[in-house]
């Protein structure tokens, strides 16, 4: 076993080889612009790009022309929600998204706001769903656009996608969301799920980074956005640039991977999690799961060590590659807005973990982050004063802290 | 964040990691931080009744690699001094002798307010001379 171990894999994926092998003759041999219509090179580049398309669009069960390729998530998310807002401002001002979204999304809806849009953001229950209740309540007539993403990137949740989309449907409301932590990963359907606009990036199914698509309805309904670079007028209109060949190449043999290795992959790291998870809880007291278990992504845990904090915690496991919700590690120094969202308390937050297993993790890896992890704890709570007043019986929520 | 080494070898090596008797009049116990915002010292002293020296410091704090050595190295620093002498223990040489990021300056802070609450708790009980359970203010 080789260390550092690497358990991020919501923050990033290790490529696989044989997505390497498949965009190295794209770099090289195979250099035409997708673009050029008069001669081979061209015809060359522009067929693996056609093929690229129908392996995404194969995976989440789209078509092939209504594949958009991106530059990545962050791209696809702004040019979803701004590319509609512009499109369709006539009709309406109002968009509905999540307390728990990425920053691509909100920072996105906070851009629109200052342009005039009103925008709700729709608080999470305690497990990390949003309540069905209050999106409908949410809608109005000037409603066009509901953002909500599939999977949480720190806390694994799944939302009810199927029904948020059936909801936007019924009312004539578009429906995006950010698909990065999920497609790949678990069953995504773009017919079953009632999505009309869907982001997706490489580097998060063990590709390239640099890539993305965004999936636009064609049908039912016509889904229309307005470019948010002006250019030749690739991709249908809707994303103009050079298209990015061998990305687009390992992009879509990453989908056509996860496509044939979904069912045995997923038992897998939902084993393994399970593993990590019940080692942990057999050997510490005080651990907490945040968001729900049931509701999950297989290769998520979110798991907070209480009264040990998050940055010392991760100091002492520094041959594992793993983050933390804690002000601590945080350009801001506030604690993980998503966390917060759940209404955990900040301390909670401090002292949170996110494992991301991927499909280079052994089970002896997972052993070796257990052991160490449980051995790290107990240490740090025998230094920490918090622990100590909890084993006095002292009740902590009674004290008057002297917040600084 | 790459941490200098005396922080990591205060983070491995804690020194004087424990408790001392809350209640005993020649011991000042402070407590400082909150637990929403990550960190929380307990810093304690013992003071030689005929010397008036530090005869002893614990700590143990919750919080992060920073905040752990500068409590480390503040019980450290303690130890040897008169209260006097201990007052003046201030936040910068906390943080030049840790060369601590300007991110992690609070560290610091929090632990010379740790010190000055441990000693303010003795003075309090000398003057009283009463032995009182309040160390958790």
């Amino acid at each position: 076993m080789k260390t550092p171990i690497y358990l991020d894999n919501h923050a990033t994926t290790q490529m696989d080889p044989r997505v390497l092998s498949a965009m190295l003759p794209y770099f090289t041999d195979i250099y035409g612009n997708a673009a050029s219509r008069n001669h081979e090179f061209g015809w060359a580049a522009e067929q693996a790009v056609d093929k690229a398309r129908k392996q995404i669009a194969d995976l989440i069960g789209a078509t092939p022309r209504e594949i958009i390729f991106t530059s990545g998530a962050t791209e696809s998310n702004n040019l979803a929600i701004k590319g509609i807002a512009e499109m369709y401002a006539e009709k309406g001002n109002h968009i509905i998204t999540e307390a728990t979204e990425h920053k691509a999304v909100l920072d996105t809806c906070k851009k629109l706001e200052k342009l005039g849009f009103r925008i709700t953001y729709l608080p999470v229950m305690a497990d990390g769903l949003i309540d069905l209740e209050m999106l409908k309540e949410a809608f109005t007539d000037k409603t066009i656009l509901v953002s909500i993403m599939y999977a949480n990137n720190e806390l694994g949740v799944i939302q009810p996608v199927k029904e948020i989309g059936a909801m936007c449907r019924e009312r004539g409301v578009l429906f995006h969301t950010d698909g990065v932590q999920a497609v790949g990963k678990i069953p995504v359907n773009v017919n079953a799920d009632n999505i009309d606009v869907m982001s997706i990036t490489a580097h998060k199914l063990y590709g390239p980074k640099g890539v993305g698509a965004l999936y636009v309805r064609r049908k039912g309904p016509r889904v229309q956005l307005t470019a948010q670079m002006d250019g030749g007028g690739h991709e249908r209109g809707m994303r103009s640039g050079t298209l990015n060949v061998p990305g687009i190449v390992g992009l879509g043999e990453a989908c056509a991977i996860c496509h044939a290795e979904m069912a045995e992959e997923s038992a897998k790291l939902r084993a393994l999690r399970d593993r990590l998870r019940n080692k942990l809880e057999a050997e510490l007291d005080e651990v907490f799961i945040n968001g729900s278990m049931e509701h999950r992504l297989p290769h998520n845990l979110n798991m907070s060590f209480a009264y040990v904090e998050g940055e010392s915690l991760l100091m002492g496991i520094n041959d594992i590659a793993v983050s933390s919700g804690s002000a601590c590690t945080s350009a801001t120094l506030e604690p993980s807005y998503v966390l917060k969202a759940l209404g955990v308390g900040d301390d909670i937050a401090h002292s949170s973990i996110r494992f991301g297993i991927g499909r280079f993790n052994t089970v002896e890896e997972i052993d070796y982050v257990a052991d160490k992890l449980i051995d790290v704890v107990k240490k740090l709570r025998e230094l920490s004063p918090l622990y100590e007043m909890v084993k006095e019986g002292i009740d902590l929520s009674k004290i008057e802290w002297a917040a600084h | 964040m790459a941490y200098s080494d005396k922080v990591l070898d205060h983070y491995n090596n804690p020194r004087n990691v424990g408790s001392l008797d809350k209640n005993a009049d020649n011991v000042g116990t402070g407590m400082v931080g909150a637990p929403e915002c990550g960190d929380v010292m307990k810093l304690q002293i013992q003071v030689d009744d005929t010397t008036g020296i530090i005869s002893d410091a614990k700590f143990k704090t919750f919080g992060c690699g920073s905040a752990i050595a500068s409590s480390s190295l503040a019980t450290e620093w303690l130890k040897g001094k008169t209260v006097d002498e201990a007052l003046q223990i201030s936040n910068t040489e906390i943080v030049n002798e840790l060369s601590l990021p300007p991110v992690k300056i609070h560290c610091s802070v929090l632990a010379e307010d740790a010190i000055k609450a441990a000693i303010n708790d003795y003075r309090t009980k000398q003057t009283k001379r009463v032995p009182v359970a309040e160390a958790v203010a």
